[in-house]
């Protein structure tokens, strides 16, 4: 009996490891990069997430305190309902400021390499309170909102059982709701369920643009693996290329007007598109690729040239884009 | 005389064999977005070879005062050089993607 139990071990044991290394074996048509999510979702040793940390980074996020005018919160471009994005083409920051570049969503930045769309913050920590104290954008002085925060009962408390000893303080505030953002992730979308073999789980048109995708239209380049992106930054060669991206923080040729490359997962749910939101759908993305961008010698990206893709194959990679939204994306409760 | 001629072409050859592989540059590999050292420590005047084996483009820079260069951007399969003439510690990147480090470490 007890060999029994150890067999069934074993064969159970056997077909999961079977079932999950051979995830992407199990779809033929598959060819390049890792569509597996990782199994656990990064965080910095000086900062491990747990309940406290979560609860009080969540507060932080949605509470208007953390803004100069007190009319605004992290979640006011954000936003959950809008792809924690603000589902406009560029931010409006303080006192109604038309910025100009698009809030990029939050989705999936726990695994980013680095942050912000020109990479000047290396962690979630480093950014989260960036934002905050930015003239134009939540125009908080630090020290204010300490104080405020202090002066509220229940976050001396929330900040106690979060970080004890630590007390509020700029590094604690940042902590917290980078805590917060490391739970807002992508979850299954329909490719995953045809990653892993569910071969009806998207239509035959989305198929076909994911062959695309990783072929003709070289879109691989840059939005690779799992989470769709390369952690790179290029210059994709939008009409308007007046904002030096992360050449202002790297000076090398290759970075003028390069932004880092967006997830595509949930992409449904963050148009506009492209770093300055000039793109209204993803119809007119495609149209952008296929053209090959424009080059006003300012940098463009090696990658981007004529793709010669039809208006059908132009259909069939946003059929397939559209496969990257989770059936149930994250919500706040 | 005939002998004496055939070990003096076989003494050159050692000779021209061993300046030659004293010479050989050093080479780092660009694979998944990494550099396939992560550091390493060579010689005033030696050169070291940057290969792309990634199947999309890398840049490889350095602004380090001991070298600054800037490869460029290039694709699968081609090789950059770069020979470092100043002792010094160089922080070597990938512009394109933040995750590719090295050092190198120039000795006299």
């Amino acid at each position: 009996m007890k060999i029994l139990r150890i067999s069934m071990s074993l064969l159970v044991s056997g077909l999961l490891f079977s079932t999950y290394g051979s995830a992407q074996a199990a779809n033929n048509n598959l060819k390049h990069g890792n569509y597996l999510r990782p199994a656990e979702v990064p965080y910095p040793a000086y900062n491990k997430p747990n309940a406290a940390r979560i609860e009080l980074g969540k507060k932080l996020f949605f509470d208007t305190r953390l803004s100069g005018s007190n009319n605004m919160s992290c979640a006011s471009c954000h936003n959950p309902a809008k792809g924690w994005s603000d589902g406009l083409p560029t931010a409006i920051g303080n006192g109604g400021k038309v910025l100009g570049r698009a809030s990029p969503t939050v989705l999936n930045t726990a695994y980013n390499a680095v942050q912000m769309w020109d990479g000047r913050a290396r962690t979630l920590e480093d950014q989260a309170t960036g934002p905050i104290v930015s003239k134009d954008e939540m125009n908080q002085d630090m020290g204010k909102l300490i104080k405020e925060l202090k002066a509220v009962k229940q976050y001396v408390k929330m900040f106690e059982k979060a970080y004890p000893g630590e007390g509020i303080s700029k590094p604690t505030i940042a902590k917290a709701i980078a805590s917060y953002e490391r739970t807002i992730v992508s979850q299954t979308s329909p490719f995953d369920k045809w990653v892993k073999g569910n071969k009806k789980a998207i239509s035959a048109s989305a198929q076909r643009g994911f062959k695309l995708f990783e072929g003709k239209a070289n879109c691989i380049a840059c939005h690779m693996d799992w989470n769709f992106a390369d952690d790179g930054f290029h210059n994709i060669g939008l009409a308007k290329q007046d904002d030096s991206g992360r050449f202002a923080h790297i000076p090398v040729k290759v970075l003028r007007g390069a932004f880092k490359t967006p997830t595509l997962r949930n992409i449904t749910l963050t148009a506009p598109y492209f770093h300055d939101g000039s793109a209204s759908t993803l119809m007119e993305v495609m149209k952008h690729y296929n053209k090959g961008g424009v080059d006003l010698g300012k940098g463009l990206d090696p990658n981007m040239k004529p793709l010669h893709l039809s208006k059908k194959e132009m259909q069939d990679v946003v059929e397939f884009m559209k496969t990257l939204t989770d059936i149930k994306p994250v919500v706040v409760k | 005389m005939k002998k004496s001629f055939v070990r003096l072409l076989i003494s050159l050859f050692i000779v021209v064999f061993a300046a030659a592989a004293m010479a050989a540059n050093q080479a780092v590999g660009q694979k998944n977005k990494q550099f396939t050292v992560s550091s390493m420590k060579i010689k005033v005047g030696e050169t070291v070879d940057f290969r792309n084996d990634d199947p999309f483009f890398h840049n490889v820079f350095s602004l380090s005062l001991a070298s600054t260069f800037d490869l460029g951007s290039y694709p699968a399969g081609e090789s950059k050089s770069v020979t470092f003439d100043k002792p010094g510690t160089v922080e070597v990147m990938c512009a394109i993607h933040p995750t590719m480090f090295m050092t190198i470490e120039v000795v006299e």
